[in-house]
């Protein structure tokens, strides 16, 4: 034992307090136009960081209000327009606005190009651009829904959307139409970057699982994104010139429009997911000192999530009267899906095995994530069988399951991410005690807001409704108080981690004593990344303190 | 406490044949979700307990992987995800068929309510009436935009898309009230689409219909709109007829102009009242002109009842006193029919009274 091949993970010297180096990517340039012409991707990470920090806020006050008014079943808070607006306003900006862009603009836009040993993203100044697309997007959707609002709900069915609806529809999925371009500048430039930017050494097989799941997402926003704004657009020529697609007085269909909706809605699920699952890979593996339980059955994993999820689509549309046999083969495939997170999961748990678990705030947030994520695909089987689909769709059940995933799955991860790479970025660490207790919060806040969802969806309430009947109110007030605690949750890291940028210790290269290339330059990070080029002689996650062979 | 929970509903009622299908394979998915959730949790605890770090100079052994057990699951859930999936497509499968014995109620969603139509032409809004342990077959049509028809208690629902009909059908097993919503999002009032579900004692519904007092059947009904649209100025048994004599055609197989075989089936007729040009069949020219505007959903529910009640030989004949249908092409009167000489073309067979 004692005389095993001591490698990778050393203890950091405790003597020398970490210090801050004197030149970062922050302290370079000064002035609001250092700025917002800045072509440093770390740069333009802190700016998508503000942006969707305050879209996320907004979406939360929208989540605020329905709850508030789901408290009493005749929903006396709010008029049933303003309902409908805020549920609408509350899905597109947590969807587009937050989820779809969260991980790969904020953490992937970071930590990607020093991930692979780069200087920066392929395209600096394509992603600059795809900030302010992004941005404008923002603004324009924003204003559409300040300004009068809109009330199809995030998914615009048609022909609801075209004919009955007499709001600012246009507008919105104008504003919806821009932003997707920057989500395919950034899947380009990921793309790019992991193709012709790798660090010397850095094959596909020694990239961090992170930059798998993130060349599998920025692989679905190219592909998929096209489509949303090719559906988007025909909702709105039909809408503005009664030219007719979707309506069938004007001899349209208006399935169609649901097909093309959920040709890019279902895979966009992934596009939220899979960088959440590369974050979890990394944090899973450095708090366990352990390498990943199966490397390559994660790395592909991914893949085939990225594949397999254009091909489940039309689960969404198994009540919407299709064929008997089109319903079989989605139901099918959708099975087929689960297969690859199921992967992950059991790889995880296993990367636990004979570890050195410690529990700093990422780990805790990466742990709830595979809870809730797990809670999240379980339930997911549930609704791809069809006999049971046909009872709780469109239902709080759907409701519950789909924010197991994004918000339990998704957004646990984002946090996890951003305290895991938080010093890095900033170079500064946080108040162990109040991240680890949003931590517990928002896990049991979450867990009280969404359990009594999924009995009040099997109990059969539907979705978007103003007012309910009343024996509903009970796990509906349940639900409103656990949102209430979740509130605090998502708003206790906005002070602490504010507070550290005055007031927080500094954090050295390296405080989880991780393995990435990212930890071995100074926190904050030169504006360069690097003084000289990494090259890479191992696999990415050589924890292991003993030299075990494997136990194939 | 127990007061303010004992109200409180944790299951949904169970009041057709469907519902206690769907709740087997609920409780079975439960069961096994359930179960892997459990597994992975108590795993998770386990090894988080067991494996804390104790210290920093911790020793980790070096496993990267094991591919017997990779594989194991990865093939493995597969088995659980094929009992799932057929079952689930099972009772999917069972709820598209309507038995042949089942009892056909037409439903028009509209912003933001209900409207039923019986066989005998009794109509109600809202609150639907139907007989215990009779299999009940809904077609249902939207005049606006997508609604949905979900009653929780019969575990079944189905969206009501608008330009064509869609079908669904249940047997009720338990007499009682239960709530009817709309689960697709149709605009402001969405939440108010709801109504109530009865199922009642066979006697019962005999004495609710009898207390609608309708004017007729829906094939009666059908049949004046057949005479009120001249529909029988072109679709007549006459030698000049411009278009096809339409007794015995519904659900029979018609062969289009474009040589394709179609079943002249609800939607058929319906697409063929509402956009004439787009099915028609061989042999005739496409003159009829469309009735969109003029027939509504609950009309071409009637005119659909009508033809479908329609036997040889039933075809009233032209009415050569009022002008044909607009738009449609003249045609010259070959020969008079005196007034008095026109005999009730359609003598209904409904017990519901005469036109």
């Amino acid at each position: 034992m004692s005389d095993a091949i001591v490698r990778g993970f050393v203890p950091q010297a405790k003597a020398r307090p970490p210090r801050t180096p004197e030149t970062h990517y922050l302290n370079v340039e000064y002035g609001v136009k250092s700025w917002l012409l800045t072509t440093d991707h770390k740069r333009i990470a802190i700016l998508y960081l503000i942006a969707v920090t305050a879209l996320f806020l907004l979406g939360g006050a929208a989540a605020t209000m329905i709850r508030l008014n789901l408290m009493t079943p005749r929903g006396e808070l709010l008029p049933a327009d303003t309902y409908n607006k805020l549920f609408s306003a509350h899905g597109i900006i947590m969807v587009w606005f937050f989820l779809v862009p969260v991980v790969p603009t904020v953490l992937g836009n970071f930590i990607l190009p020093m991930m692979v040993g780069a200087r920066d993203l392929a395209f600096p100044k394509l992603n600059l651009i795809s900030w302010y697309i992004f941005t404008i997007g923002g603004i324009i959707t924003l204003w559409a829904i300040l300004a009068g609002g809109v009330d199809t709900g995030w998914t615009f069915y048609t022909p609801f959307s075209t004919k009955a609806a007499r709001t600012n529809v246009i507008p919105t999925i104008i504003g919806i139409f821009i932003s997707g371009f920057s989500s395919i500048l950034t899947g380009l430039n990921f793309i790019a970057t992991l193709h012709r930017m790798r660090a010397p050494g850095m094959t596909w097989t020694r990239m961090p699982l992170f930059l798998w799941s993130s060349y599998a997402t920025s692989v679905i926003l190219l592909l998929a994104t096209p489509v949303l704004a090719m559906a988007l657009i025909l909702v709105g020529v039909e809408r503005a010139w009664g030219i007719g697609i979707f309506d069938p007085d004007l001899g349209g269909d208006p399935i169609l429009f649901q097909h093309l909706f959920w040709f890019y809605s279902h895979p966009v699920v992934y596009v939220m997911v899979l960088p959440a699952m590369g974050i979890v890979s990394e944090i899973i593996t450095c708090f366990s000192r352990k390498p990943i339980f199966g490397y390559i059955f994660v790395a592909w994993a991914s893949v085939g999530i990225a594949v397999l999820g254009f091909l489940v689509w039309a689960h969404h549309m198994f009540v919407a009267g299709q064929s008997v046999y089109s319903a079989q083969v989605f139901s099918a495939l959708s099975y087929l899906v689960a297969v690859p997170s199921a992967i992950k999961v059991f790889n995880w748990t296993a990367t636990l095995y004979k570890g050195s678990i410690s529990f700093e705030t990422p780990m805790l947030f990466a742990l709830g994530f595979i809870a809730l994520f797990t809670m999240g695909g379980l339930t997911g089987l549930m609704l791809a069988a069809l006999g049971v689909d046909m009872h709780v769709h469109d239902t709080y059940f759907i409701i519950a399951h789909f924010h197991f995933i994004m918000v339990g799955g998704t957004v646990m991860a984002y946090m996890a991410g951003l305290h895991y790479w938080w010093p890095k970025m900033t170079g500064r660490m946080y108040s162990d005690f109040l991240s680890k207790l949003s931590a517990l919060i928002i896990f049991v806040g979450f867990i009280l807001t969404f359990l009594p969802q999924f009995v009040l969806g099997y109990l059969g309430m539907p979705r978007r409704y103003h007012v309910y009947p009343p024996e509903f109110q009970i796990l509906n007030v349940m639900s409103s108080a656990g949102a209430s605690i979740l509130a605090v949750g998502y708003l206790l890291p906005l002070i602490y981690l504010i507070w550290s940028l005055f007031a927080g210790k500094a954090a050295g290269p390296n405080p989880w004593g991780a393995t990435g290339l990212e930890w071995q330059t100074p926190s904050p990070p030169p504006p360069h990344n690097f003084d000289e080029t990494p090259v890479v002689t191992s696999g990415p996650y050589e924890y292991a303190t003993e030299e075990i062979t494997d136990v194939h | 406490m127990n007061a303010i929970f004992a109200d409180v509903p944790l299951f949904p009622e169970r009041a057709s044949t469907t519902a206690y299908q769907v709740d087997a394979l609920f409780f079975f998915l439960c069961a096994v979700c359930g179960g892997m959730a459990v597994l992975v949790a108590a795993l998770l605890l386990y090894f988080s307990f067991k494996y804390r770090r104790r210290g920093e100079d911790d020793r980790t052994p070096r496993i990267t992987g094991n591919h017997r057990l990779e594989w194991f699951w990865t093939i493995a859930p597969l088995f659980v995800f094929v009992v799932m999936f057929v079952w689930g497509a099972k009772i999917y499968t069972s709820v598209s068929e309507p038995p042949p014995d089942a009892m056909e109620i037409f439903v028009i969603g509209k912003q933001w309510m209900w409207k039923f139509q019986y066989p005998g032409g009794e109509r109600a809004i809202e609150n639907l009436y139907v007989p215990v342990d009779q299999p009940i077959k809904l077609t249902l049509a939207s005049e606006d935009v997508i609604h949905d028809f979900f009653v929780p208690a019969f575990r079944t629902k189905i969206d009501v898309i608008p330009g064509r009909y869609v079908q669904i059908w249940f047997r009720p097993t338990k007499v009682g009230e239960y709530h009817l919503f709309c689960s697709q999002y149709c605009g402001t009032n969405h939440s108010q689409m709801i109504g109530k579900v009865f199922v009642v004692e066979r006697d019962d519904f005999r004495k609710y219909l009898d207390g609608r007092k309708a004017t007729g059947s829906l094939a009666d009904q059908g049949w004046q709109l057949f005479l009120k649209f001249q529909c029988n100025t072109c679709h007549s048994s006459n030698a000049e007829a411009r278009a096809p004599v339409l007794e015995g055609l519904a659900n029979n197989m018609v062969t289009l102009n474009n040589g394709k075989k179609v079943r002249a089936d609800d939607g058929y007729l319906r697409e063929s009242i509402l956009n004439p040009e787009e099915k028609v069949v061989q042999g005739w020219q496409p003159i009829m002109p469309t009735y969109k505007g003029q027939a509504n959903e609950e009309d071409i529910i009637k005119l659909l009842a009508y033809i479908k009640s329609l036997k040889p030989g039933q075809t009233p004949s032209r009415n050569e006193n009022s002008s044909p249908p607009l738009d449609a092409p003249r045609v010259p009167p070959k020969e008079k029919i005196e007034p008095g000489d026109r005999k009730p073309p359609y003598q209904p067979e409904g017990q519901n009274g005469k036109p």
